[in-house]
């Protein structure tokens, strides 16, 4: 069990399996392509936990720079290397090197753990679909990605994961391309994705000028060898990546493309849209902790950016009818206390939420797309209604995951949204003032999310010819698992789970003077929850009528949540709009057209012109043909006699004339 | 054994291919029927070989001969080919004068 983990087995067994059912897999039978789909990730999965033991047995030990160990042994973090480097140039070593330490190991187990979950759902989910092969090919694909940007020692594989997942997220949501929808929106998360994947790109250029290398560590040496690093350096550094992480964590102002993404198949919106790869941000942040640490602007600005997108898209999905949008938004929220935790440097806490996340929110898609598969194909609430005698392990698993997401206790997000709460609150006045904010949001929280389950599940079904059915077991299965996960998930508790992380993001003691604050904040927090569910038990069960009076009351601001506050309007058309024009007139009619169109029909025109007075030569008459020539030969005689009075000679000449 | 004691000076020889030359080219350029006009061409094929020859006696180069050979061979196989295409312009055409073989103008 000391051998060495086979890191590189992690990533390269989805990638087998993208190749072998990307490439044969329409010609392979159902079976197969199934077999090699759920192989990859359980391998892969294996490997991870075949890792955690062997670390596990090596409780405590981390290693010091320079130390060495005896050959064999096992200790976090693990470095492998790839033994060709990948990037030598005099000033820059790029080595491909994965890195296995606190972080990515618990990363990996999310990502690995629940992708696998999510695989069996799919097989139940796309068992219909005639992309079947295409579909298992490009979720490996994404866990091949995303592996290696978990496993990334460096910044530049880490931005190889990085671009990659994007890619895999593109082919997913873009996966029933025949839906003209479906297609934008996976244009749409590329290109929100890119804005943001610029700022990573700056971030790079300007960590390698600033520090000459890219592997975390050495950085982190860097930085912690001269603490009188100008932190105005740092800010720009740590804005550039935040800006990187908010396009792929769907922070404000790149959240759009999230919601839109929904219309992937469900399965994806759980794997990539949910659980992990929109975590990627958080976990980016957090593996750079060491420059955010010492950038206390940067970070404040991810903390605001954390809030303000917590509440700001809790208050949409108050409004919103489509169940996946629904969860969108409530996956944007969350991400938002995550970013907030990270801006109040507990990244351990944002860490903690992000694997309890993982899987209350898996829970939540794979059981709404469980409703869907239900219904047909429905995604419309208001279509929906009383499935909770027809589906029981749905109503029952979603229960656990709306119940989980409010942070009742003992739930798993309870403790992990606690455990944020109470960074903000230790954090100084203006964590004061988060903190609140993360409180409305946990309210609000718990008021659409129950709305959403009083909606789906109770009161009578509102479309007459719907059939609802249970869904095959491969989909059930992976329900209940991760119910379990989301009840047990957070009973590790902070403590522990902070200390465990601690070598690697570092331990950031909140302490507070008060001895029962932290038992105080979660009364507090559990009572605005409970709040949230009356609120949603009065207006969504006993009184049903009462939203539809409400939003008739407040038309203007109900309609500014259905619309979503207008930001996809206002982005077209101030940005995209704009921008399109630029690249329409400017680019495509001054440039394109006018100045390179006129070079190229100037060179056209001469050549024209040339050839309409030469081609009077052609006249196709021998004779005429036969003069000039007589005449050039005549020329080329002239010139060989009386060349020598101008110039030197032709050297054939010389030659002539000299004889031998 | 000088070749100016016993022989024919080098310049006549000269201007004897210049000569036959010249009405190589005026053949080539007024003669309106095509073997003429190919006949022409031989004719100053032949005159350069002229020149080549006697060049090559009053020097002793040997080049200038083999040169000779390299003319007579291009001479032979262009007098294969075109003939061939005198024959197939004739077929088509039912005529040999230069001036209305003009197809292959713009």
């Amino acid at each position: 069990m000391n051998g060495p983990p086979h890191l590189w087995l992690i990533p390269l067994l989805p990638l087998a399996g993208f190749l072998l059912n990307g490439i044969l897999g329409a010609r392979l039978p159902r079976w197969l392509v199934t077999t090699i789909g759920l192989l990859a990730p359980l391998g892969a999965l294996a490997v991870v936990l075949n890792a955690t033991a062997v670390a596990a047995s090596h409780p405590g030990i981390t290693v010091c720079k320079g130390c060495t160990y005896p050959q064999g042994s096992f200790y976090l973090p693990n470095v492998e290397t790839c033994p060709h480097a990948w990037i030598a140039l005099p000033g820059l070593h790029v080595d491909f090197t994965f890195v296995l330490d606190q972080l990515s190991l618990v990363m990996l187990l999310v990502v690995t753990g629940v992708g696998f979950l999510i695989h069996v759902y799919s097989v139940g989910y796309m068992r219909d679909d005639p992309g079947y092969a295409r579909y298992f090919s490009y979720l490996n694909l994404f866990l091949f990605f995303m592996t290696t940007l978990v496993l990334a020692g460096n910044v530049l594989v880490m931005f190889v994961g990085w671009e990659g997942v994007g890619l895999a997220s593109y082919l997913l949501i873009g996966f029933w391309f025949q839906k003209p929808s479906a297609a934008a929106a996976g244009k749409k998360a590329f290109i929100v994705n890119r804005i943001g994947d610029f700022g990573f790109l700056i971030g790079i250029f300007l960590l390698l000028a600033n520090f000459g290398t890219l592997t975390f560590s050495e950085i982190a040496n860097k930085l912690a060898a001269s603490p009188i690093w100008s932190s105005g350096v740092l800010t720009a550094i740590c804005l550039c990546l935040l800006a990187g992480a908010a396009g792929k964590s769907a922070q404000l102002p790149l959240y759009v493309w999230l919601p839109d993404a929904m219309e992937g198949p469900t399965p994806v919106s759980a794997l990539i849209h949910a659980a992990t790869m929109v975590t990627a941000g958080v976990y980016m942040i957090a593996r750079t902790h060491f420059l955010f640490d010492r950038a206390p602007i940067a970070l404040g600005t991810v903390a605001i950016v954390g809030a303000a997108t917590a509440i700001f898209a809790a208050t949409i999905a108050l409004a919103q009818n489509d169940i996946k949008r629904v969860l969108a938004y409530s996956t944007i929220s969350q991400l938002g206390y995550m970013f907030l935790a990270c801006g109040v440097a507990a990244y351990s806490a944002a860490i903690f939420h992000l694997v309890t996340h993982a899987f209350f929110k898996a829970l939540l898609f794979l059981a709404a797309g469980s409703v869907i598969h239900a219904m047909g194909g429905e995604q419309d609430m208001r279509k929906m209604g009383g499935l909770r005698k027809k589906l029981p392990v749905t109503f029952w698993t979603m229960t656990v995951a709306v119940f989980t997401i409010a942070g009742f206790w003992p739930l798993a997000a309870f403790y992990s949204k606690d455990a944020i709460l109470y960074a903000a609150f230790v954090h100084g006045v203006g964590g004061k003032f988060l903190w609140f904010v993360g409180l409305v949001t946990a309210m609000l929280t718990a008021l659409y999310m129950f709305r959403l389950w009083y909606m789906t599940f109770f009161g009578e079904l509102r479309t007459a010819d719907a059939h609802p059915h249970e869904s095959p077991w491969s989909m059930r299965a992976p329900l209940i698992v991760l119910a379990l996960l989301s009840i047990c998930g957070g009973w590790i508790g902070i403590e522990r789970f902070s200390s465990y992380l601690a070598p690697a993001v570092g331990l950031h003691p909140a302490v507070s003077s008060f001895p029962h604050l932290e038992l105080i904040l979660g009364i507090v927090a559990v009572l605005v929850a409970l709040e949230g569910f009356l609120i949603a038990d009065k207006y969504y069960r006993r009184k049903t009528e009462r939203p539809a009076q409400l939003a008739a009351a407040m038309p203007a601001e109900y309609k500014l949540l259905a619309n979503k506050y207008y930001v996809d309007e206002f982005y077209d058309a101030r940005l995209v709009k704009p921008l399109f024009w630029f690249s329409q007139f400017v680019l495509g009619w001054v440039v394109d057209f006018a100045i390179l169109g006129g070079i190229a029909w100037l060179l056209a025109g001469i050549a024209n012109l040339s050839g309409a007075i030469l081609q009077r030569w052609q006249s196709g008459n021998l004779r005429s043909y036969a003069a000039w020539l007589a005449l050039g030969a005549a020329a080329l005689l002239l010139f060989v006699l009386l060349g020598h009075h101008f110039a030197e000679p032709p050297r054939i000449m010389v030659n002539l004339v000299r004889g031998h | 054994m000088s070749f100016m004691q016993h022989d024919v000076p080098l310049t006549w020889y000269l201007l004897l291919s210049a000569v036959l030359f010249s009405l190589g080219v005026v053949g080539f350029l007024i003669k309106r029927n095509l073997i003429t006009v190919f006949m022409s061409i031989e004719l100053m094929l032949n005159a350069v070989n002229l020149s080549f020859v006697a060049f090559a006696y009053q020097w002793h180069a040997v080049k200038g001969q083999i040169f000779v050979f390299f003319v007579m061979m291009v001479a032979a196989a262009e007098a294969a080919v075109g003939l061939a295409i005198i024959i197939a312009v004739f077929r088509t055409r039912a005529t040999l004068a230069v001036d209305r073989i003009d197809l292959m103008k713009l």
